[in-house]
């Protein structure tokens, strides 16, 4: 129930976006269309003006790229989910925010392309993993529970990091416009060397999550039993927390910090309809991540000014919403026709 | 971990090795409130024990401290005459039926399964002998018909003997079973009664915390009494008396109400 409540949450964060999105369409905008880099409009793109179509050299590589990041991200994002780590992703990528800013200014100081993918993704990786541990630690404390913790933690890294952008776009060395686009996704700014990043990443993370299978499915499914066996709980959910690090840090650019969280978890709670068996789960939700980036990922470049994260979004939630009605194992039409055969079960 | 994957299936029922679990002053405290304290018994091979005490009295942590699963504050266990972490493999652990997620994506004979997976070891899949020994495991509690339901599709009487069968396929010598009859239909305490008194006819110790005061006698060769401290230890016939069960119970009103308790997870069953 806690995976239906979480997508259900993020799928009402997706409503707003697009609530949001419509908004921004209506309102008149100056020079919508032509967008520059100092467009008040979110969207704004490295690229200025570019359209797309799928013979595109461009829009293979974004297709690809935000193809297998979807994948990763639903395969991970089943373990974070069963793990109910999902929360934890949502703090991590917020806090990896003030890296990417952090990591512009410095390296802009010091003389360096302060845009070069490789350092914000370092300070990303940074600021995050240094977020989700003090968000552990004031776990730890007695009295705060884990909801209070990640509120503390989600809010004052995106705040810091929200600070140190705005200070980063004063700077006069340097030329931070399109570092917002973090926040939101632009998979379109997506380059051929992001999209191999991409695919190293995803076959490194479906190969981990095969190897370490059966260890994971027995964490996520009785930790009590699994320690008593022998197994490190501290590696194994470093395990975990490793991979959706690895997602959420790879995921920023095409998806947004903000949104990352719902590409890991709405497809495994879609997925959880479908089947009973976690083999199943993975490769469907993975799917449906693919399925979704690649649509999101094609609208957006084809509409040029939607945001490419809160396009997959919806693309997830949509399939969420159809998984939810018309899912064979949970699904709500199924559950209510004699075609489900409820649990032969006392309940407490 | 090579101690886990390298397995020697010995059945030793009778050990020279020391006896199957000794627990020698344990200690352990949480926020620094002690939750035991200084709790010392000796059990025997072929033995099948209840854990008798009020809730809160430490029974569930007495198990987990002996896995390691929590710090000891002081004292030592000994697993077979080793420390626990030597002897992992000779001990099955059925934890409390609430402490995992039912509606995990799973199916009984995949719960089975995971019994084998410190024998399978690492990067290594679960192969056919190993579903058929899952599968055999679950015949023995008469649930193998249903080795393929979803496991929230499962009564909770089938539940608590998935989670009895993933603790019989490791083969082990001692057994820790944390309230396997809680919330159980009358049939599935018949079938798990009478496999816990195989297990000890076969020369395995068994502890069981239990909460069913009436059945006690009937059930536990030694009763261990616990509330924070070792109450008494023994001979059901000798240990299993009024006295001893007040002091356990601190009083006639507390016992009152833990069996007016007991008897009620009997009939929600």
């Amino acid at each position: 129930m806690e995976s239906v409540k979480s997508a259900v949450r993020i799928f009402f964060r997706g409503l707003g976006l697009c609530g949001l999105l419509l908004a921004t369409l209506v309102t008149p905008t100056p020079g919508l269309g032509q967008v520059t880099d100092d467009s008040p409009h979110f969207g704004a793109s490295f690229e200025d003006g570019q359209r797309f179509s799928l013979a595109d050299y461009n829009t293979q590589i974004v297709v690809f790229g935000a193809g297998l990041l979807g994948f990763a991200a639903g395969l991970v994002g089943c373990f974070a989910l069963l793990r109910r780590q999902a929360l934890v992703g949502d703090a991590l990528s917020h806090a990896t925010l003030p890296g990417i800013a952090g990591a512009f200014i410095l390296v802009s100081f010091f003389g360096g392309n302060g845009k070069g993918i490789g350092w914000l993704l370092l300070g990303a990786t940074i600021t995050g993993v240094f977020g989700t541990l003090v968000m552990i630690g004031i776990q730890r404390l007695p009295r705060l529970k884990p909801d209070t913790s990640l509120g503390i933690v989600l809010s004052v890294f995106f705040g810091a990091g929200i600070v140190l952008i705005t200070l980063a776009q004063q700077m006069e060395s340097g030329h931070a416009a399109g570092l917002e686009s973090f926040i939101y996704g632009k998979a379109a700014s997506m380059l051929r060397s992001d999209a191999q990043l991409i695919a190293i990443t995803a076959l490194g993370v479906s190969l981990l999550v095969g190897l370490f299978f059966k260890e994971l499915k027995l964490l996520c499914f009785d930790e009590g039993f699994a320690v008593a066996r022998g197994y490190s709980r501290f590696w194994l959910d470093g395990l975990v927390m490793g991979l959706v690090t690895i997602v959420t840090v790879i995921g920023l650019q095409a998806v947004g910090l903000i949104l990352i969280i719902a590409l890991l978890v709405t497809p495994a709670a879609a997925a959880r309809f479908w089947t009973n068996s976690l083999g199943w789960m993975c490769l469907i939700s993975a799917t449906f991540g693919a399925a979704a980036s690649v649509g999101g990922a094609l609208l957006s470049a084809w509409a040029t000014d939607l945001p490419s994260g809160a396009m997959i979004v919806l693309m997830c939630s949509g399939i969420f919403v159809l998984s939810l009605l018309f899912g064979p194992t949970k699904g709500i039409i199924f559950k209510s026709t004699s075609l489900y055969h409820p649990a032969v079960s006392e309940t407490q | 971990m090579t101690k886990l994957t390298n397995s020697s299936l010995q059945n030793a029922s009778k050990d020279s090795d020391g006896l199957p679990l000794s627990v020698e002053h344990l200690t352990v405290s949480f926020h620094r409130k002690p939750v035991l304290w200084d709790v010392s018994f000796r059990a025997e091979p072929g033995k099948l024990i209840g854990v008798i005490g009020p809730n809160g009295a430490g029974k569930s942590t007495l198990f987990k401290a002996i896995m390691d699963l929590i710090p000891k504050t002081d004292g030592k266990v000994h697993v077979f005459g080793k420390p626990f972490a030597t002897n992992r493999r000779r001990v099955g652990y059925v934890p409390q039926r609430e402490s995992v997620d039912w509606d995990f994506p799973i199916s009984a004979l995949d719960v089975v399964s995971m019994g084998l997976y410190p024998e399978i070891g690492w990067f290594r899949r679960v192969k056919r002998e190993h579903r058929q020994r899952a599968m055999s495991s679950l015949e023995r509690l008469g649930i193998s018909d249903l080795a393929n339901r979803q496991i929230n599709e499962l009564s909770g009487g089938q539940q608590q003997r998935t989670f009895l069968a993933r603790a019989l396929v490791q083969n082990a010598d001692l057994y820790l079973l944390d309230e396997p009859f809680s919330a159980v239909d009358a049939a599935t305490e018949a079938v798990i009664v009478n496999v816990l008194r195989e297990l000890r006819d076969a020369g395995k110790t068994v502890l069981v915390i239990h909460h069913d005061l009436q059945t006690v006698t009937d059930y536990f060769d030694s009763v261990l009494l616990l509330n924070m401290r070792v109450v008494a230890f023994g001979e059901t016939a000798d240990v299993f008396q009024a006295e001893n069960l007040q002091k356990t119970y601190g009083g006639m009103l507390t016992l009152f109400d833990e069996a007016t308790e007991a008897m009620r997870h009997r009939r929600k069953a």
